[in-house]
């Protein structure tokens, strides 16, 4: 294939360097520095993809963000996929691949364009809700085959192989857009030494100034764009984001960015060869001020048939022309209602095709511009507007029209004009997206006929994102509003730069025209489009006003208007302009809009950044980990931790299974001795005068005497009397204590010390400190503890010298340590805290002293099995937020008649907390001892009940008792305790039922007599 | 300050010298540990690359609590600095191997060369008395690195929000802040590097991430051998 | 995103190092035991919902652990002020009409009670796309 419509010279293209590239599996050339769009354009590809809705062919229409047509899938391989990108803004490289987004199985011949010939009468706005939402059921049906048609786009089947990342940036002014005002915005901060980062969408920075007819200086407005970048590139407090485009907004002037790293050079980073670099990367920029320069985009007329290939924006038509050499067509005409637009003709005709007319609103267009074009030997036909094109896949003709924009009607006789290109300008939209998306409504200035931004706090708005249009004004804007986001932000001597000098045009005042009228009423013309990315039609706005949406956030959601990638860039004002007309109101009547981020698509890798794979969630780790690992042990998540679940053998060459190991682990504990790692363990330091005085405020029960040396349990409720915590506190000085929290609930707890001393009693002198990952901690258990234990320790184990719930000091393995009585088995326990430092030490040591009592390391699993067969409870497992001290059964631990009223307490004596049936703890066993209940299952009392059921409660915790040789459950039930002995029932979601009986919570030892040996 | 009051107020507090004896021929385990089996730390020395991130393992951390009138005058007395002049303040002995850090209003952290911080805890508790103050040894909960190299401060803006530039992070600053998906202290004490304290539990990953961000530029992370 | 000025810290510092904890300023009844059940299902289950000027309580989790009060207008999400706990806030729903002289943006009225008030009628105008 040729670059047929490529010009020999012209452009910022590089002609020495050829790329080729693969389009709907057609191959074809471009240039270095050409768009994927651009490349298309000058190999005279008319066709991109299909509509929507209506499966029409369709062309590139714009040049930048806006385009509505020209959304293609990206990659050459399956795992390098990438969806919705606009092929305007994507940068061509060697050996692309891209095809169009709709129009399975190809955009030539398409099945679903059997919808669009029905639709063309049938398919009015609400069609999808109306046909297919009957009967609902089917919907799910439809809407498969509906979206597969519609294509919107694919994700890769397979992993992606490039990596993204995030920054976290702050800088005194974040200038968004390189155009004109941006540039000078930039210079003016940079040069009064603010942090300034400058960004823009665009693979070079410019913007408008890089398709500009217009000299800055006496020199092209492109080369006076280098020069400005090249001063800022220079300047050690700037920083240039290119290919970078700003997507959201947020509030205190957060902004994020998307940069685009690797995406323009090839598939994947790799194939670029920038191996471990970033694909793309998220700036998360916190800015002291933010200067919004983000332009304008051009309005297209709305006509009929104004989305058959050929038909383009007229700024797109010069930035082709201007920046990639590239003219898209022989024969144009220009339909315009302003000045600006001219442009595109006068390029057309310098790169020396045809001109065939410039059709003007206006009556009397008499600009610059406009006389430039009459000079030019160009025909303007004014009065008129293009009512028509003409053509299927490609345009092959213009009707022409006098018309009265006042009473929406032609006045004169229809002259068709042909050509293959119709370029129209209905004027410009300031890109007002970003300032709207902290819900700031934009504002409707009929002098611009356009919105411009509503006032945003912290942001500065300059050139033509607020209607400053011509060059030598948004420079001179730009200039100031840079400086006085500089000085707002601190740089109190920044001044504009000076501005350089550019002619000043005459322009004619542009017209309020946005669709032009037709010979036949609205509903019988061929179609005129608002939205070209979600087929809406002007008939469509206007039917959706005569069903009574009157307000234009209700026509939008009636009829698709700015959905999707395109959130209306091109068609929101013209939509509002046709509901306005429909319901006789002006454009800010029928109401403004606003847009949520992103301004567009942002890919979700670069959302997730590096908090993918290995690195998706932090993994803690005990300073035993190592040996955990080294020794078989299966890992369970506890929050962030890895915590050892079961440890099973090999045993006769085969693994033990999960039931096996714990069977065994529990066996060993019940009848030798086990080892757990229970480092995990929120720890707290508490220190203080008032230390004691605010444990008895923070927990149920009494730490009044609680002597050093000493050990005591403790409950803790929030204010509502419900358990949020438990654990023991052991009295380490009179003015000192370690408090020990659930796993899950370490940092909770603290905080909620904090909270209460900090907002409530300020007055009590105690600080608490975080000691969890300072101790490691090894619970030695079983009735061979003692033994092990006076192997390894200096510490008299005597049982009179060193009781249940006492706590000493002295050496373990030669390592200082702190020795706690304390049980969560049920069996003779001692719990070691040792420096972590030195836990492997201590641990292996231990190991090397147990190996003939078969010391057994038992993982989460087991130490739920012995502590739910002792009907301890588990915080957060057997507990929910609903639960109380006296739910549970605990009123030992409950000190009613202390002084303060501790936490909780009062809420005790509720109606609802002090109701005889609230679900109580109770044990469960079931009748059939093979039988393990599910967490979870719900109880009944009369299994023959017909659905709905009256449910009494349900499992709290359930294992199988290697012990009991049976299966067992602890289970909250409505008025439990009054239970005992009952036989209760749990229906099980495959129609069977189990029996079970409630009994004690405690199902081994329940006098507590091996724990105090 | 009698006598008596400084028995009193040990009596009052139970303190804990964690550490065996060098003659008790325990081998402590830094928490790199894992990272160290799993590759991830080397040994320290070798090429240079554009960031080194080097442990400093086994530093006596001890968090001090209390008034800054209350326990200034002892840590000027026993460390030869005084405390933190404003909020996010960093100061260094002459040596640069002890600091204070200023972790809020009546919260200071203070790190040591291994093994002083227990007489050091010791010291200040005779010389505070009676006033209201809580001495915490967290050394086994923690661990030092340091981050060198011109790309250091790319690597750190990948990783924590706060502002890592000489604007927002100039010499004798620490912050508590985010790090990744969880938190570090990060602290500048001289122009050449900055260093993270992190948690112990939180190590392997913060080295893995800081490896994984490092990539693009070169990095090694080295710890001193157990 | 907020940014939020540490009264403690003495900065501004990002929102991920901070964690709300509800509204400010709520008392707990001194003697819990004297107060009737009504008054203490207030204190524990009911909180206000202003549009308008709202006081909370934010603590800086990840920085100096401290809790504090922020002043600010739920309609803008701007942060009017912050201040020290056991501060009174010198911005308030009372004196919001001199604050809007100043330039402080308030909602109608300022209202500071759960449910009572009609919607604002120009809810009902405006979605975001």
């Amino acid at each position: 294939m040729t670059q047929s419509n490529r010009l020999n010279q012209g452009g910022r293209i590089d002609r020495s360097r050829r790329l080729s590239f693969t389009f709907n599996g057609q191959q074809y050339m471009g240039f270095a520095g050409d768009t994927l769009a651009s490349a298309l354009l000058a190999n005279g590809v008319d066709v991109v993809n299909r509509s929507f809705k209506y499966s029409r062919p369709r062309g590139i229409t714009a040049a930048g963000p806006e385009e509505p047509n020209a959304i293609v899938q990206l990659g050459a391989t399956e795992a390098a996929q990438v969806p919705n990108v606009r092929a305007t803004q994507q940068a061509l490289y060697d050996g692309l691949v891209a095809r169009g987004t709709n129009g399975w199985p190809s955009v030539q011949r398409d099945v679903m364009s059997w919808v669009g010939k029905l639709g063309g009468g049938f398919m009015p706005p609400g069609f999808y809700y109306k046909t297919f939402m009957a009967p609902a059921s089917m919907w799910m049906t439809y809407e498969k085959f509906i979206r597969k048609g519609a294509g919107l786009g694919r994700s890769p089947s397979e992993a992606d192989p490039d990596i993204y990342d995030h920054f976290n940036q702050h800088c005194d002014v974040l200038v968004i857009g390189s155009g004109p005002a941006g540039l000078t915005a930039a210079l003016s901060a940079a040069r009064a030494g603010a942090r300034v980062i400058l960004c823009d969408e665009q693979e070079e920075m410019g913007g408008s100034l890089l398709d500009s007819r217009e000299s800055i200086d006496g020199a092209p407005a492109s080369a006076w764009a280098e020069q400005a970048v090249a001063e800022l590139a220079g300047l050690d407090n700037v920083t240039l984001l290119p290919r970078t485009t700003a997507n959201g907004y947020h509030d205190h002037n957060f902004v994020t960015l998307h940069e685009r790293r690797t995406e323009h050079l090839a598939d994947t980073a790799a194939a670029a060869g920038r191996e471990g670099e970033v694909r793309a990367r998220l700036h998360r920029v916190r800015a002291g001020r933010v200067v919004l320069a983000s332009g304008s985009h051009e309005r297209p007329l709305v006509y009929a048939n104004n989305d058959v290939p050929g038909n383009l924006v007229a700024g797109a038509v010069s930035v082709y022309i201007r920046r990639y050499g590239v003219v898209p067509g022989q024969r144009l005409v220009l339909s315009t209602n302003n000045d600006h637009a001219y442009r595109a003709a006068l390029d057309w005709q310098e790169a020396g095709r045809e001109v065939v007319a410039v059709v003007d609103s206006r009556a009397k267009p008499d600009g610059d511009l406009a006389k430039q074009a009459r000079d030019a030997g160009i025909r303007v036909i004014t009065g008129s507007a293009v009512m028509e094109a003409t053509g299927n896949q490609r345009v092959s003709g213009a009707k022409v029209v006098a018309i009265d924009t006042e009473r929406f009607v032609v006045t004169g006789k229809v002259e068709t004009l042909e050509c293959d290109t119709i370029a129209s300008s209905g004027g410009y939209s300031p890109v007002v997206h970003l300032a709207s998306h902290t819900g700031k409504r934009p504002q409707w200035r009929d002098d611009l006929l356009g919105f411009v931004p509503g006032e945003v706090k912290g942001m500065h708005v300059a050139g033509g994102a607020h209607g400053v249009y011509a060059l030598g004004e948004a420079l001179a804007d730009g200039a100031g509003v840079g400086a006085e986001a500089a000085r707002a932000a601190g740089f109190e001597e920044a001044a504009a730069i000076a501005v350089p000098d550019v002619e000043v045009r005459h322009e004619s005042p542009t017209s309020a025209l946005y669709q032009v009228p037709h010979e036949k009423p609205p509903l019988r013309a061929p179609k005129q489009f608002v939205d070209l990315q979600n087929d809406v039609t002007a008939a469509a706005v206007e039917l959706a006003t005569r069903e009574g949406f009157e307000s234009i956030e209700h026509v939008k959601r009636y009829t698709a208007l700015g959905f999707g990638t395109d959130q209306g860039k091109l068609g929101n004002i013209n939509g509002m302009a046709i509901a306005a007309r429909c319901l006789n109101r002006s454009i800010p009547d029928v109401g403004t809009t606003v847009f949520r981020p992103n301004y567009t698509p942002v890919s979700f890798g670069a959302i997730v950044g590096r908090h993918c794979r290995d690195l998706f969630d932090p993994e803690r780790y005990t300073a035993l980990h190592q040996w955990h690992v080294e020794n078989g042990a299966e890992f369970e998540d506890v929050g962030q931790w890895k915590r050892p679940w079961y440890f099973p053998r090999r045993v006769n060459g085969k693994r033990e299974t999960m039931h096996e190991a714990v069977a065994r682990e529990c066996l060993a504990v019940r009848r030798g001795v086990g080892i757990l790692d229970a480092s995990t363990l929120g720890k707290i330091d508490i220190q203080g005068p008032d230390a004691r005085e605010f444990l008895g405020r923070v927990y149920t029960n009494k730490w009044a005497k609680l002597a050093p040396g000493r050990v005591r349990y403790g409950l803790m409720c929030k204010d509502d009397g419900m358990l949020m915590d438990d654990g023991t506190t052991s009295c380490l000085g009179e003015n000192h204590f370690l408090m020990t929290t659930t796993t899950g609930g370490a940092a909770g707890v603290l905080e909620w010390l904090e909270l209460w001393h900090q907002t409530e009693w300020p007055e009590l002198q105690v600080y608490f400190g975080s000691v969890t990952d300072h101790w490691a901690t090894m619970t030695v258990t079983g009735p061979d503890a003692r033994k092990l234990m006076s192997e390894v320790t200096d510490i008299d184990l005597d049982r009179e010298q060193f009781k249940f719930m006492d706590w000493k000091e002295g050496k373990v393995a030669g390592v200082p340590a702190r020795v706690f009585r304390i049980s969560f088995t049920g069996e003779l326990a001692f719990e070691i805290n040792v420096q972590a430092n030195y836990a492997m030490h201590v641990w292996k040591a231990l190991f090397a002293h147990g190996e003939k009592y078969d010391l057994t390391p038992y993982g989460t699993e087991t130490m739920h099995v012995l502590r739910a067969e002792k009907g301890l409870i588990i915080a957060g497992q057997d507990t929910d937020g609903s639960v109380t001290p006296e739910d549970l059964g605990m009123h030992w631990a409950v000190g009613y008649d202390k002084p303060f009223s501790w936490i909780g307490q009062r809420a005790l004596t509720r109606p609802d907390t002090a109701r005889e049936d609230r679900k109580q703890l109770v044990g469960l066993k079931p009748k059939d001892p093979k039988v393990v209940l599910e967490e979870g299952a719900q109880i009944v009392l009369d299994p023959e009940q017909k659905i709905p059921m009256t449910m009494m409660g349900h499992v709290t915790s359930s294992y199988y008792s290697p012990v009991l040789e049976s299966g067992f459950a602890l289970a909250v039930l409505k008025g439990g305790r009054n239970r005992m002995g009952e036989t209760v029932y749990l229906p099980m979601s495959d129609g069977s039922v189990h029996q079970a009986e409630v009994v004690s919570t405690v199902f081994i030892d329940p006098k507590g007599e091996r724990q105090n040996v | 300050m009698s006598e008596a009051h400084s028995e009193a107020s040990v009596g009052n507090a139970a303190t804990f010298d964690t550490h065996p004896g060098a003659d008790a021929g325990v081998t402590p385990e830094s928490p790199l540990q894992w990272s160290r089996v799993q590759g991830h730390v080397t040994e320290e020395g070798g090429a240079a690359e554009q960031i080194r991130v080097v442990e400093r393992p086994f530093l006596g951390h001890l968090v001090l609590r209390g008034g800054a009138i209350t326990l200034d005058e002892a840590v000027r007395a026993e460390l030869g600095v005084s405390l933190p002049g404003k909020p996010l303040g960093l100061v260094l002995d002459a040596e640069g191997s002890r600091s204070v850090q200023w972790v809020s209003p009546d919260e200071w952290l203070v790190i040591v060369p291994a093994g002083e911080e227990f007489e050091l805890e010791n010291r200040l508790r005779a010389r505070l008395g009676d006033a209201h103050f809580a001495i915490v040894n967290v050394g086994g909960g923690q661990t030092l690195l340091e981050l060198s190299g011109e790309k250091a401060r790319e690597l750190l803006m990948k990783s924590v929000v706060y502002d890592v530039h000489e604007h927002g992070l100039p010499v004798g600053k620490a912050v508590g802040t985010v790090f990744a998906k969880t938190s570090v202290v990060l602290r500048r004490p001289t122009e050449a590097r900055f260093e993270l304290v992190v948690r112990r539990s939180f190590a392997d990953y913060c080295v893995r991430w800081l490896r994984d961000a490092g990539r693009e530029y070169g990095l090694r992370v080295e710890s001193a051998s157990p | 995103m907020f940014h939020i000025f540490c009264p403690y810290c003495q900065e501004y510092r990002e929102e991920e190092e901070f964690h709300p904890s509800g509204q400010a300023h709520l008392v707990r009844p001194a003697d819990p035991a004297s107060v009737s059940d009504d008054e203490w299902g207030d204190y524990l289950f009911f909180r206000d919902n202003p549009r308008g000027i709202h006081h909370e309580m934010w603590v800086h989790r990840l920085g100096c652990r401290k809790f504090f009060n922020i002043t600010r207008d739920t309609t803008s999400y701007e942060i009017l002020e912050t201040y020290r706990m056991g501060e009174q806030p010198s911005i308030t729903a009372a004196n919001a009409e001199v604050r809007r002289e100043q330039g402080v943006q308030t909602a109608d009225g300022g209202w500071q009670t759960v449910g009572a008030q009609p919607e604002n009628s120009r809810l009902n105008e405006e979605t975001p796309s």
